[in-house]
């Protein structure tokens, strides 16, 4: 009773904080054998646990808005691939002047929205302005305050000037849905220019998909796609056992792997995820000020052991904030590794050969309660006592991430290129280095990516050395379908999940 | 019976106005801020106060209150602050699945206890007797979602005859997959329901065995079985009924656990979401028409036990507890 529980209120929380930091992710995209026969008029079934708050993604949508909608109904004017590139969607064309200040977008031709309205540029300055509006509740907003004015020279043409250089504009731009600037209550209905039409929504149960006729590009493969949402992993299992559905966007419960992995009816994807997850301190707050302490917790440690015992042979180790998707990935895993030995001597020097005590705020779903379990076990070994205070994602979302009261935490951060938030003094882990910030701003502002992914790395390795947080392990990104099925994405970068390739054989 | 009925209905309507007051205040005094799940993190201060002041939570309390009320008087339920949709329709929906369910699972549980407890008590002395006493109460100790994860391993992962959950997205307008997905649901809760009905239905049953009226009945010549038709069937349901009503009422809310184990869309599992959002519309929305619902259950074993029992003609409430 407790644990069911547990997990269904797991799931409802994972949903509402989704750390939508910044940016993208990526991955390759697949499935198994493509070509062959399929039912063009097929029903894709898919099974998630991330049901959306309400329709709309700059008003608190959550995660499953993603899932379901990005690229699916509504486009932005780039796309992000499942394997992390940034393509051109709605703009055909653009050229970057003044300074690297100046975007001009054309718009694509002949492209319908669903209501039937031609896109026109006002539409792109409409969906963009309301990003940026002062009472957006966009994740975005903040990547998208360097805009300074959007002009509309004609109905295909876009001009954007920047504040200041951002080199992250383009790929900030694709999570930017281009909507009808006629649309009302968005939250509830929609009006995009996908390749699917929203059927319906029915809240707790399932939102259905069907193929746009009008879509300006490629149909889709399939006719209908519905989602189905579950609020207990092993529902959603049992789901997939029965053929209820057809895939599960993301496994999150790795006891159930083997009934699929052993059954050849199933295949089960290994993608590459971005989500990390940290056990954050409060740089800011005793004794975790200390670089020291904070390197002597990392080593005392053992993630291997940790991700051994809760994914079983699946994700990977992690030294940093960087997933090995990000152009700046290097493996650090070697920097602050575990070592019990060096954790006491880094304690001895830092002025605590005894030990201290802190207190851990748990969130009260998976894999928390059990990893801060794990930790406290660790810890106790060099001296250090952990109280574990378990508390609601809504706590969480209030005591740690707005108030900064707490000492250390535990949280899953899913996005990819969020190393950025180290050069911020103001987030929730208070980690203040100046050099940090100034390297994350001249990378912002950087004329290459080569000069980009140069400063990220100096960021990278300095915040890995400091233990800035320490980053217990990647999650790993499973995609469990029938056999049947390709064409679907592996990777899920991010959360987003393109249907319009999968052919059900 | 007319001035009771206006009496009942009178005292209805008060507890009712009591519990959306209580309701009310108790919501708001819960840690915790309904723009936490319209935010994403990295949303900054202003982010937060335009999302509190869209969905009006930055208003005075009593303003807030007047203004759910009035949505009352006028029948509406008022908008979730994180999805949009209204309350009310959302709540219809899933009264079509919660009400099937608990309706459903009550008759079948009354089916199976009322003669298996009868058993019990009279034939206590023989193993069958003693045999489903034993098994009820080891019914009690069994957890819903247990039973409900075994029924789904053996009828829909094995044998393939029923779906694992989930309910037709367009509902009972597919009413054979809609009755085939409450199959294995009806069947956890009824089973949960009967093992502790059974209890009682012994226990009531055994007090009527041994009462003076019935060996009174038997010694003036009734059979066994009339006496027990004519007078013990009607004494040992004054307090089942009591006890019918609360089980039902318990119901409504608390197939949450089965809900969840058959992915089915019910009221529980909105109030659960709507608690973990903190979206005060729907927890309010839902909360306030379960409470109407008990209300009347409540309302209706009253009735049905004063139709039953004379004695109790002459108070305002309550049977024999």
């Amino acid at each position: 009773m407790n644990a069911k529980k547990t997990s269904l209120y797991g799931t409802a929380t994972v949903a509402t904080l989704a750390l939508t930091l910044t940016a993208c992710g990526g991955s390759g995209s697949g499935g198994s054998a493509s070509g062959g026969s399929y039912d063009k008029n097929a029903t894709v079934n898919i099974g998630s646990l991330y049901e959306p708050q309400n329709l709309d993604n700059t008003a608190g949508g959550g995660q499953g808005v993603t899932e379901a909608l990005n690229g699916n109904v509504y486009e932005g004017l780039f796309k992000l691939t499942d394997d992390g590139k940034v393509e051109k969607l709605l703009a055909q064309d653009y050229k970057v002047s003044g300074e690297g200040l100046t975007y001009t977008f054309t718009l694509r031709d002949g492209v319908k929205f669903h209501s039937g309205k031609q896109l026109t540029s006002a539409d792109v300055k409409y969906s963009l302005e309301k990003v940026i509006a002062d009472d957006s509740q966009s994740a975005r907003k903040s990547n998208l305050e360097v805009v300074k004015d959007i002009a509309t020279p004609d109905t295909r043409t876009v001009k954007v000037t920047l504040s200041q250089k951002s080199i992250s504009f383009v790929y900030n731009l694709s999570y930017v849905w281009i909507i009808n600037s006629q649309a009302k209550s968005l939250k509830t209905t929609e009006d995009g220019t996908g390749p699917y039409t929203l059927d319906k929504w029915t809240r707790g149960s399932a939102l259905s998909l069907d193929r746009f006729p009008g879509y300006w590009g490629n149909a889709a493969s399939n006719k209908q796609v519905v989602f189905h949402y579950y609020k207990d992993a092993t529902a959603l299992n049992n789901a997939l056992l029965t053929n209820a559905v057809d895939v599960v966007t993301s496994e999150q419960s790795p006891d159930a792997l083997d009934q699929f992995k052993s059954n050849q009816n199933y295949k089960v994807n290994d993608g590459n995820s971005t989500t990390k997850l940290l056990l954050a301190f409060n740089d800011k707050a005793k004794p975790f000020t200390d670089v020291k302490v904070r390197q002597a917790v990392s080593a005392a440690i053992d993630d291997k052991k940790l991700l051994e015992s809760i994914w079983g042979g699946y994700g990977k180790p992690i030294g940093s904030m960087v997933p090995p998707s990000d152009p700046w990935y290097e493996d650090l895993t070697k920097v602050n590794a575990y070592d019990p030995a060096r954790a006491k001597k880094l304690l001895a020097e830092a002025g605590y050969a005894k030990g201290f005590a802190f207190t851990l705020d748990t969130p009260n779903y998976d894999p928390h309660p059990t990893t801060a379990t794990f930790i406290k076990s660790q810890l106790a070994k060099v001296g250090i006592t952990v109280t574990i205070n378990t508390i609601t994602p809504d706590e969480w979302y209030t005591k740690v991430y707005k108030n900064h009261d707490f000492t250390a935490t535990l949280q899953e951060h899913v996005n990819d290129r969020d190393l950025v938030w180290y050069g911020n003094p103001d987030f929730y882990w208070g980690y203040d280095d100046k050099q940090v910030t100034q390297w994350v701003k001249e990378a912002e502002e950087a004329s290459t990516t080569a000069e980009q992914t140069a400063l990220l790395k100096k960021v990278n390795e300095k915040t890995a050395k400091d233990a800035a947080s320490d980053w217990l392990y990647l999650y790993p990104q499973i995609v469990v379908a029938g056999s049947k099925l390709s064409g679907y994405p592996l990777n899920g970068l991010n959360s987003q999940f393109y249907a319009y390739d999968i052919k059900k054989g | 019976m007319a001035r009771y009925l206006l009496r009942r209905l009178a005292f209805l309507v008060v507890s009712l106005a009591l519990a959306s007051i209580v309701l009310f205040v108790l919501l708001r005094l819960l840690p915790g801020d309904p723009a936490n799940a319209l935010t994403s993190v990295g949303a900054s201060p202003e982010q937060i106060a335009a999302a509190r002041h869209s969905i009006g939570s930055d208003r005075p309390l009593p303003e807030q209150f007047t203004h759910w009320l009035g949505q009352l008087a006028s029948g509406d339920l008022g908008t979730s602050f994180v999805s949009s949709l209204p309350v009310g329709p959302e709540v219809v929906s899933r009264l079509n699945v919660t009400v099937p369910l608990t309706l459903a699972a009550f008759v079948l549980a009354v089916v199976i206890a009322v003669p298996a407890g009868f058993v019990a008590a009279h034939k206590r002395h023989t193993w069958y007797g003693a045999l489903l006493s034993a098994v009820s109460q080891l019914g009690i100790a069994v957890p819903v979602f247990w039973l409900g994860m075994i029924l789904i391993a053996v009828f829909a992962l094995n044998a393939g005859w029923l779906p694992a959950g989930g309910f037709p997205q367009d509902g009972w307008s597919e009413p054979a997959e809609a009755i085939r997905s409450l199959v294995l649901p009806v069947v956890t809760i009824a089973l949960v329901m009967s093992a502790s009905l059974i209890r009682y239905v012994r226990s009531a049953t055994l007090d009527v065995l041994g009462s003076d009226y019935l060996r009174t009945a038997r010694a003036l010549g009734s059979s066994f079985g009339s006496a027990m038709w004519r007078h013990g069937l009607r004494n040992a349901s004054v307090p089942v009924i009591s006890v019918l009503g609360v089980e039902l009422a318990s119901t409504l809310l608390g197939a949450v656990v089965v809900e969840s184990v058959y992915a089915l869309p019910g009221l529980g599992s909105m109030l659960a979401t709507g608690i973990a959002q903190h979206d005060y519309p729907v927890i309010q929305g839902v909360l306030f028409i379960s409470t109407l619902f008990v209300l009347f259950i409540g309302f209706v074993a009253d009735l049905v036990q004063r139709i039953i029992d004379p004695r109790l003609r002459g108070r305002l409430s309550g049977g024999a507890r």
